[in-house]
């Protein structure tokens, strides 16, 4: 079994027009630069793919990797937690203007919608957000004398994750706290591609340390010295 | 009438002295995590960030930072002897799993029945809720940092809040620039209240009827700068 991509250009050409593509990382950490300007080299030739529904915790920053993205004109709608982060000047201004669509989730309900997704479970109760403007018109059922709040699944199209080092069968492991999002994406998408620092054979990961196993895994491809997201922010970088 | 009043740094040292030993706990982003300065000596804290870490240290030295290692505020963090790192979703299970000793948040408002109001004060302008939603749920104890009342001396403890909720009945402390309220069975008990300031003048400026258990103490504070 051999999951290795020849390049970041293959890793990118199967995703298609109005596609969900979850992204991993928080703010810079774990982002996969590499891979999500793959994608946007690919609509800058083509104009494909388009229309895109992205996941991810924030909206991003600066003028790279997302925020990049939007900037493009690429993204129709964003689904995350907080996308009002320092130098998210990219997605506030075509949120103020009415050109990107903007469906919030508490960062924890979109942790565990990914999570249920991924584990086959389509819906599930919580806590979070009963009683606030952002559980409005979902059920609300109590349990223990305690109300909660049902929330669905969300599932992807493709996942693109950051993780450190991964053999030949897909098995992953991280670095730091760059895990984040990545390890639960990896579960929730038809089609799961990771960007890894190294490609190692199979049996030179320690079983006992991976972290995600290789059945979540449907292709990754090499970055050697990957750029980290948030250094290129505070450089000023332009994608 | 100019009310003499705690600083951010003294309000965050108020609320350290009642971090307990062993306890997990999680600051929000900004002005609670300043709390973290103030933890007193021989008390063995673990702090827990959203995105994936418990057991982090102080920012490192300029120059020295990981961006990989980071906490919910994206502030370059360290790791503490004995820490671990989880994806979010483990993350978020010791939050809203009860595994939490406490949570310290921010508000705009807080009601007497413990209902927070935090994250948007309107409906204009860019939405942002973050991990503040899960927070107030799940953690034993859930305090909130706070001037007394807003720029313009509108009270920040209220009946009940007008801008949008963060959660329900969720909050059991606060710690504001005048005073040390609980919230108890739906109404604010004083516990301190700072000694220049006389109990009628502190109801005046509390937007709902302050209630007394016994004895209120003085909250004493020392000069930080």
């Amino acid at each position: 079994m051999d999951k290795t991509l020849p390049s970041l250009a293959a890793a990118v050409a199967d995703i298609g027009d109005g596609a969900t593509v979850m992204i991993g990382g928080f703010g810079g950490s774990g982002a996969p630069v590499e891979l999500i300007h793959a994608l946007l080299a690919r609509f800058r030739e083509t104009g494909s793919p388009r229309d895109l529904t992205i996941v991810n915790n924030n909206a991003g920053n600066g003028s790279i990797g997302i925020a990049a993205m939007i900037k493009a004109g690429m993204v129709r709608k964003m689904i995350c937690s907080f996308p009002r982060s320092s130098n998210a000047e990219a997605f506030n201004e075509k949120y103020l203007a009415g050109e990107i669509e903007l469906e919030l989730v508490p960062q924890g309900t979109l942790a565990e919608r990914i999570r249920a997704a991924g584990a086959g479970i389509p819906a599930f109760y919580t806590p979070t957000s009963y009683g606030t403007e952002l559980a409005e018109g979902k059920p609300v059922e109590e349990f223990d004398g305690r109300m909660y709040v049902r929330e669905n699944w969300l599932k992807a199209d493709v996942a693109l994750l950051k993780a450190n080092v991964g053999d030949r069968m897909g098995n992953l492991t991280y670095r730091l706290a760059g895990r984040n999002f990545n390890p639960i994406m990896a579960m929730a998408a038809a089609r799961t591609i990771a960007q890894v620092s190294s490609i190692v054979a199979p049996g030179d990961i320690d079983p006992e340390t991976v972290v995600t196993p290789g059945i979540f895994v449907d292709g990754l491809v090499e970055v050697a010295n990957p750029q980290q997201e948030e250094v290129l922010v505070r450089s000023g970088a332009v994608a | 009438m100019t009310l003499t009043k705690l600083s951010n740094a003294q309000i965050a040292w108020r609320a350290a002295q009642d971090l307990q030993d062993g306890w997990y706990v999680n600051l929000g982003i900004g002005f609670p995590e300043m709390i973290a300065t103030f933890q007193p000596e021989g008390r063995d804290v673990v702090y827990h960030t959203e995105n994936g870490v418990l057991g982090f240290g102080p920012a490192p030295k300029d120059g020295e930072e990981d961006w990989d290692l980071i906490n919910a505020g994206k502030k370059a963090v360290t790791l503490n002897p004995g820490a671990a790192i989880f994806h979010h979703a483990d993350s978020f299970a010791m939050v809203r799993g009860g595994h939490l000793d406490l949570a310290v948040l921010g508000a705009y408002q807080v009601a007497q029945n413990g209902d927070l109001a935090n994250w948007r004060v309107g409906s204009k302008g860019v939405p942002a809720v973050g991990g503040a939603m899960d927070l107030v749920h799940g953690a034993k104890r859930v305090a909130v940092v706070t001037e007394h009342v807003t720029k313009d001396g509108k009270p920040k403890l209220v009946e009940s809040c007008t801008f949008p909720l963060t959660g329900l009945g969720c909050v059991t402390r606060v710690y504001s620039s005048l005073a040390v309220v609980d919230i108890r069975d739906g109404r604010f008990v004083l516990r301190e209240k700072l000694p220049g300031l006389t109990f009628d003048e502190l109801q005046a400026v509390t937007g709902a009827p302050l209630q007394v258990e016994g004895d209120f103490a003085d909250l004493i504070v020392p000069a930080l700068d």
